[in-house]
């Protein structure tokens, strides 16, 4: 069974908190998720294990586009009904500032366009300032909507 | 990895730098060839890094830091003694061309199309057995410079150090 249906034969499929624990790589970032009305907002604690360059220390690039990716995603599965993950097509991510593995990190999404297959998601992280980007990032998803045939990707 | 002393790329350089960066060390992050044209390293399966439980394809931000590594290494020219560098990822662009198969190693080869004295231009792709059958690639641009005269790694709107960590 597909563990998106579990989730939604359990009247949990909108518990994104849940959602993640079912996600292995998501525990191992260690990454949550809020949901405060219609918002979404990804956290992710501060973890050595996180760590890419430990002379500042910063968060690994790999991690930083894995946050990036995981809060496009999560908004889409918000905003949508989904019969399985999103797969992300391209993604291109922009690293503006140092992300600091000793600090939280922050990051929210706005899908920009969704069509019935594909979706172009917009998505920024931050750390201490919500107004100082630290990196962000555009890209396409494939949806796959309860209501129609599925991609055949 | 420290941001002084010479830095050859050597198969052996690429192997000890992996294991003093704490998430290439979390990830099993492996040496795997470097020629002069290019930079491999691997990435084994492992459950913890699984995306999608439906089908147990490992995700891609797991990709994305070996193509990240991979491409970060690449700067450099290989073989080479190279000069103190201070490396910072401007972009990267990954374009997903099919799930990794589970339960298989991935290998991410990357390539220096072009060196300016200040950026450096990379391609990369990630495969299981040949790189004509990618799992994923990316472009990428770095930002390069010595360390002294790089901006103030942590002042406002200092460039990222990632010192070839991406």
């Amino acid at each position: 069974m597909k563990f998106l249906n579990q989730l939604r034969a359990e009247g949990r499929v909108n518990d994104l908190e849940a959602l993640l624990d079912h996600i292995p790589y998501a525990r191992f970032i260690g990454l949550r998720v809020h949901q405060l009305g219609d918002e979404v907002i990804t956290e992710l604690p501060p973890q050595a294990h996180l760590t890419g360059n430990p002379n500042l220390p910063a968060v690994h690039g790999g991690v930083v586009g894995a946050v990036l990716e995981m809060t496009a995603v999560l908004q889409l599965i918000h905003d949508t009904d989904c019969e399985r993950l999103p797969k992300t097509v391209d993604v291109s991510f922009n690293y503006l500032r140092p992300v600091r593995s000793d600090t939280i990190t922050y990051g929210r999404a706005t899908v920009t366009r969704q069509g019935r297959r594909v979706a172009n998601v917009r998505c920024e992280l931050w750390q201490n300032e919500r107004d100082r980007v630290v990196a962000n990032s555009h890209g396409h998803f494939v949806l796959a909507p309860l209501d129609a045939h599925q991609p055949s990707t | 990895m420290p941001s002084d002393g010479a830095h050859p790329v050597t198969g052996e350089a690429i192997a000890d730098h992996l294991t003093n960066i704490p998430h290439a060390a979390a990830l099993g992050l492996r040496f795997h060839d470097v020629t002069e044209h290019y930079v491999e390293i691997s990435l084994p399966y492992d459950e913890k890094l699984v995306g999608d439980p439906d089908t147990g394809v490992i995700h891609g931000g797991a990709i994305t830091a070996l193509l990240d590594n991979a491409a970060g290494f690449a700067v450099r020219v290989p073989g080479e003694e190279a000069e103190p560098i201070a490396i910072a990822t401007l972009d990267l662009r990954i374009d997903y061309m099919g799930p990794a198969t589970p339960g298989r190693e991935v290998i991410a080869r990357a390539t220096c199309f072009k060196r300016t004295r200040s950026i450096t231009f990379v391609r990369g792709v990630a495969y299981h057995d040949s790189p004509d059958d990618p799992i994923a690639t990316c472009t990428a641009t770095f930002m390069t410079g010595t360390p002294n005269s790089t901006r103030p790694l942590t002042g406002r709107g200092g460039v990222r150090p990632a010192e070839g960590t991406g």
